[in-house]
């Protein structure tokens, strides 16, 4: 089992075709070539966070000051994040658009990931943040534009999880 | 010092500045002083003012940033300071006014209250370039005149009595605030 270079690259296609210019991310194995792109990248601003809440702020500043962004962590990053969540972009109505790598799941192999991967779902449905799973590379792209574009239009968190099936070889 | 007098002596320099402040007491002498629409107030999610400030100051490079902290919403986010060290936006001033309290809440003691921790330190040791110190009002208001001329991140704890307004309450709500806000950079910043 590897991380696939080549999904990789479409969701970060898919990233850039969204006009997305400035990311707040905190990494994760499977988030490893997306991260090194957006680092490779002239066009892009990474910034990383020493803890996932942090990236919350960090992007409600970044929509105040008018630049289209997203945030890019793995679900045990969203549950650190969920105070932020809930008390800056929720109750201020800011929106955020979250690409969440959803470790833990069906074919999960470390015992670690698995709490994370079994409650992440129900703790979305909890919040009432609506989100989606991307599985096939040929339209995560599609996927990451409707998502950015739901986040500004209901001025709320919206989340897009990253699957196995689109993220590993 | 008190901090309502520390916001009075430096709320003239806010006027062509982006302010977040954090939750309640500080919140509230801002407010106090006369509301204006570059003033964004963070009532809840402890911690992030300072991110925040963060994300602003680095997609406004030509705007002035301050963010008006406290002692009990930076130790729940100390990872911050590292994170403003790594990418320090040399328009960001942060102001942490440090009354050894959890003022808003109770005033229940803070961990800085004994003197035990030095947040300026941490700051230090997290990299920021410019800390400075500031137990009277003259050291603190050449600290922030220092950080506001200078060019450099800056992190300024201000030592304040815990001691805040005997009122709550803003004639706005909540996201009301986050609108204007991002309305006013829209129109007065970015426009
Ligand atoms: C996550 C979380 N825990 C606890 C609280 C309760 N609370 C409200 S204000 C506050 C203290 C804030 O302290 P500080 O940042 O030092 O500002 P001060 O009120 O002293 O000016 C606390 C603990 C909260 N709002 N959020």
């Amino acid at each position: 089992m590897t991380v696939s270079l080549d999904n990789s690259k479409a969701v970060y296609q898919g990233i850039k075709d969204a006009g997305i210019k400035f990311i707040t991310a905190l990494p994760e194995t499977w988030l490893v070539y997306l991260l090194q792109l957006a680092d490779e990248d002239p066009e892009m601003c990474l910034i990383e966070v020493a803890k996932e809440e942090e990236a919350v702020g960090i992007a409600a500043g970044a929509y105040f000051a008018g630049e289209p962004n997203i945030l890019l962590m793995q679900n045990h990053g969203f549950l650190a994040a969920i105070n932020g969540i809930v008390s800056l972009a929720m109750l201020y109505r800011v929106p955020l658009c979250m690409l969440i790598a959803h470790r833990g799941h069906m074919g999960e192999p470390y015992p670690w990931h698995t709490q994370g991967g079994i409650v992440t779902e129900p703790v979305l449905r909890a919040l009432n943040i609506p989100f989606d799973y991307a599985r096939d590379p040929q339209k995560v792209g599609k996927q990451i534009r409707e998502a950015h574009t739901y986040s500004l239009s209901s001025l709320s968190p919206v989340a897009l999880m990253l699957s196995r099936d689109l993220m590993e070889d | 010092m008190l901090r309502s007098k520390a916001i009075e002596a430096i709320y003239p320099e806010l006027e062509d500045k982006l302010v977040i402040t954090i939750m309640g007491a500080c919140a509230q002498e801002l407010y106090d002083l006369g509301h204006k629409e570059n003033f964004f107030y963070l009532q809840h999610a402890m911690g992030l003012a300072s991110s925040i400030g963060l994300g602003v100051a680095l997609n406004l490079p030509h705007k002035k940033v301050v963010v008006l902290d406290g002692d009990g919403s930076v130790l729940m986010n100390l990872g911050t300071l590292t994170t403003l060290a790594r990418y320090r936006p040399n328009n960001l001033t942060h102001i942490i006014f440090d009354n050894g309290s959890l003022l808003s809440t109770g005033g229940f003691t803070s961990h800085t209250t004994s003197g035990i921790t030095d947040l300026a330190a941490i700051a230090k040791g997290a990299g920021v370039p410019n800390v400075a110190k500031a137990t009277t009002p003259m050291e603190f208001i050449e600290a922030v005149a220092d950080a506001f001329e200078g060019n450099e991140l800056s992190v300024i704890v201000a030592k304040v009595e815990a001691v805040g307004p005997d009122h709550f309450g803003m004639d706005f709500k909540l996201p009301e605030n986050a609108f204007r806000f991002e309305r006013y950079i829209r129109e007065y910043v970015t426009g």
